[in-house]
């Protein structure tokens, strides 16, 4: 890993956007990466946008925000709208595919442009709370910043105590990370 | 008989004769506590605080530790202190505008979380180091330099009844009393009735102090007395409004 | 004393806020006095938790005025006392510090920088460098260090305790919402791990004996009578402050040599400016940085050299010129070309950095 890997993460509030990019965070700690992680914590947290900021390398990483990131993910048509300044010619953009009314907003520019059916898979096959765990899976896919299993640690660590009570939400969380994975890298994940 | 005031031993009295004008109130307080520190035997742990205006003379008053600040700012430096080291005994000494006007929030929050420490505030209804301005205590009809035409309580609004204010606020275990320089002994004994509060760990005391100022209310002795004694007393009723378990001290 | 809170070293991964009260911790201060106000809500969130643990106290205050004073009594107390604020709240914070400045009265106050003037944002800025340097009614006799990274926090934070004992002027963390907010790595260490003796705090008030009889009263005042009585006073703390100045100031610099362009940033902006001057460096440029850590007071002489052997120079920083007025009063006399990159309220990246570098050094068209 070269330069810091740069990672704008977007939503609405509650859908989960700074869970992932913690949990996304602690699992590149534990593998002794660089971080820096920064929360766009304005008056916006609060009925929002939420912009999580990651940067994830082997050196100690610079300015905490960036011009330009190497992935942007938008969950929410406002988020879109939010974070195409962040979207460059090197940018992968990465947005759900369920959303509507965008297709003005979606940044022409980007190197890739990806729309995933994050939702929908949640909803339908999975749980709707493990929507978020789906999207680290597909920021994971897209970058390679940790493997994934140091992320089903870092899962572990984060809800280890929920899963005591019920173990079927660890095979859930599991699974939603595993699809998303697959949903970008297209191939699987034996 | 004894004639002469005999002067406390927790004075320093390398400041006296002390710098307050003639006829001014605060040198019967700092008398009154003087004694009291003398009589509770607390002169090695009394921290004494002392503000901006007149009560800022008295920064080296005594053979007590002292801090001198401003704002009324000297009840959350004492209430630092005392949070820091419980076991000194602090008295926060300020002017009616220290205490019920710019510091005000300072009063009344450490009332409210019952702070163990002691404020003692004295009221001459005016600011006086700074010429003779309208206090929050400032009677009404009352001439000042910035109430020429005497305090239109329709426009500079009403005195500030402090220990009436203190007492509701606090709980019970908190100690609060309105005294008078014009009668020496019942002040002195709420002083110590506050500062024994404080010494058992009951809870927050306070004691308002009326006192005079014929340099600024400009007042030959008589009228000074008058003014005290009558429509000052009338104004602002003295007495213990609050004591722990409503027992007297 | 109780269990240390950090043994030996210790890898991490938290926010700055969450650094300063492990620092505060580590720096074995004994009481927190605060009010909320974002972005350092958090420093004192931290500290509720932990300190209990240590047998150490907190005292949420009515105001910041109130944070400040009773810090300053938690000090004349003999204890390493400490407080948190932000904008507004730093406005407040210079009443308290002021009497701390004027009584040479160590406290140690950390600012999380956010949007100014009044309200403004909760995010970051650093638009608070005039205010910790110079606020209050006198002379900027105070001791403040700019951090950029959470390490830094963490090590400037027991460091502000020890500078704040030792020399007796009060100690100021001068850092911004991004660092109080952000997550990145650290190393947690117990100081005397490290070899660094915390010095050691001395009560002002409160000593042994009987005032008068065993000692002589404490009478601290911050009001003179004469205009010759302040003088005296003002001139001891402003020789002391300027005596001591050489071994306080620190900073940091890169590339200084015959540099083309030498780019000037504090705190959190000097990470874009180090990398925006690494890479253009990279790339052959002559460009190279210079980073007060101290602004108080100010590496002049350090600063001095550099620019006299730089054909100019860039201030980059996130207000509207309150660095560069150190700056040029630092190099007062000289004739070296000043540019600058002002940017008030907002984060600086090194693409804008490098961006306006090139087009400054002529390549940009």
């Amino acid at each position: 890993m070269g330069k810091a890997v740069k990672i704008a993460l977007a939503g609405e509030g509650g859908q989960g956007v700074q869970s992932v990019a913690m949990i996304l965070t602690d699992a590149a700690a534990m593998e002794g990466k660089e971080i820096l992680y920064i929360p766009n914590f304005g008056v916006e947290q609060r009925g929002g946008v939420s912009i999580a900021f990651v940067q994830i390398g082997d050196e100690k990483i610079g300015a905490p925000k960036f011009k330009t990131g190497d992935i942007v993910v938008a969950l929410s048509d406002r988020a879109v709208r939010r974070v195409g300044m962040y979207v460059g010619p090197e940018t992968v953009f990465i947005y759900d595919a369920g959303i509507k009314g965008v297709e003005d907003d979606i940044p022409q520019d980007a190197q890739r442009i990806l729309a995933i059916p994050a939702l929908e898979t949640a909803n339908q096959e999975l749980h709707p709370r493990v929507f978020n765990v789906l999207i680290m899976g597909a920021v994971i896919g897209a970058t390679h910043v940790v493997a994934l299993e140091k992320a089903k640690e870092a899962i572990e660590k984060k809800l280890g105590y929920k899963f005591e009570q019920n173990p079927e939400l660890r095979e859930m969380n599991f699974k939603a990370l595993e699809r998303g994975y697959e949903m970008v890298t297209g191939t699987g994940v034996a | 008989m004894e004639v002469l005031p005999k002067i406390p031993k927790s004075w320093n009295l390398e400041s006296k004769p002390h710098k307050f004008c003639p006829g001014c109130g605060h040198g019967l307080v700092l008398k009154a506590l003087g004694q009291v520190i003398d009589e509770l035997g607390i002169q090695d742990r009394v921290v004494f605080g002392c503000d901006i205006g007149c009560s800022l003379l008295a920064w080296d008053f005594f053979n007590v530790d002292s801090v001198q600040t401003h704002h009324g700012r000297t009840t959350p430096v004492m209430v630092g202190i005392k949070r820091a080291n419980p076991e000194l005994i602090v008295v926060a000494y300020m002017g009616d505008g220290g205490g019920y006007a710019i510091g005000s929030q300072h009063l009344v929050n450490a009332a409210t979380r019952d702070d163990k420490i002691t404020v003692l505030l004295v009221n001459n209804t005016i600011y006086a180091m700074t010429g003779g301005q309208m206090a929050p205590t400032t009677m009404p009809g009352q001439k000042t330099e910035t109430t020429p035409y005497g305090r239109d309580v329709g426009v500079a609004g009403y005195p500030m009844m402090g220990p009436e204010m203190v007492s509701a606020i606090t709980q019970e275990g908190a100690y609060v009393a309105r005294g008078s320089v014009a009668r020496f002994r019942k002040l002195k004994q709420y002083i110590k009735n506050a500062l024994q509060n404080q010494m058992d760990e009951r809870g927050f005391s306070f004691v308002e102090a009326l006192s005079t100022c014929p340099t600024n209310w400009r007042t030959n002795a008589e009228k000074t007395w008058a003014f005290l004694e009558e429509q000052m007393t009338d104004q602002y009723p003295p007495g213990e409004f609050k004591t722990p378990q409503g027992k007297e001290g | 004393m109780g269990e240390k809170p950090i043994k030996g070293e210790q890898k991490a991964f938290m926010t700055g806020n969450e650094a300063v009260a492990w620092a505060a911790l580590a720096a074995d201060a004994e009481i927190m006095y605060g009010y909320p106000i974002t972005p350092q809500n958090e420093v004192m969130q931290y500290w509720t938790r932990l300190a209990p643990k240590y047998d150490k106290r907190f005292l949420q205050t009515e105001d910041e005025l109130s944070a400040g004073f009773t810090t300053v009594g938690g000090v004349l107390a003999g204890r390493r006392a400490f407080t948190a604020t932000a904008g507004p709240g730093n406005v407040l914070m210079q009443e308290p510090m002021s009497m701390a400045e004027a009584m040479r009265i160590p406290t140690v106050v950390v600012i999380q920088q956010r949007g100014g003037p009044s309200t403004a944002t909760v995010i970051y800025s650093q638009q608070e460098v005039t205010l910790t340097c110079f606020g209050g009614n006198g002379e900027g006799l105070r001791i403040v260090y700019s951090t950029s990274s959470h390490q830094e926090l963490f090590d400037y934070t027991i460091k502000a305790f020890n500078t704040a004992w030792k020399y007796r002027f009060p100690t100021f963390v001068l850092a911004d919402g991004y660092q109080a907010k952000m997550r990145e790595s650290l190393v947690l260490y117990d100081p005397q791990a490290k070899g660094i003796e915390m010095v050691p705090t001395e009560s002002f008030v409160g000593k042994p004996g009987t005032p008068g009889e065993d000692r002589p009263p404490a009478h601290l005042r911050n009001t003179y009578n004469t205009e010759e009585e302040l003088f005296d006073v003002l001139s001891k703390n402003i020789r002391e402050f300027e005596e001591n100045a050489p071994e306080i100031t620190e900073y940091e610099e890169f590339n200084t040599d015959d540099a083309d362009l030498l780019l000037i940033a504090h705190g959190i902006v000097f990470r874009s400016a180090a990398m925006a001057a690494r890479e253009l460096a990279g790339e052959g440029q002559k460009v190279g940085y210079f980073r007060p850590i101290t602004l108080r007071p100010f590496p002049q002489e350090e600063l001095r050299q550099a620019a006299a052997k730089a054909k100019q120079v860039m201030v980059v920083e996130s207000a509207y010129g309150q660095l560069l007025k150190l700056v040029k009063e630092n190099l007062y006399g000289m004739e070296v070309p000043i540019k600058t990159h002002l940017r008030p309220g907002v984060g600086i990246t090194p693409e804008e950095i490098v961006a306006d570098t090139k087009k400054i050094l002529g390549e940009g068209e």
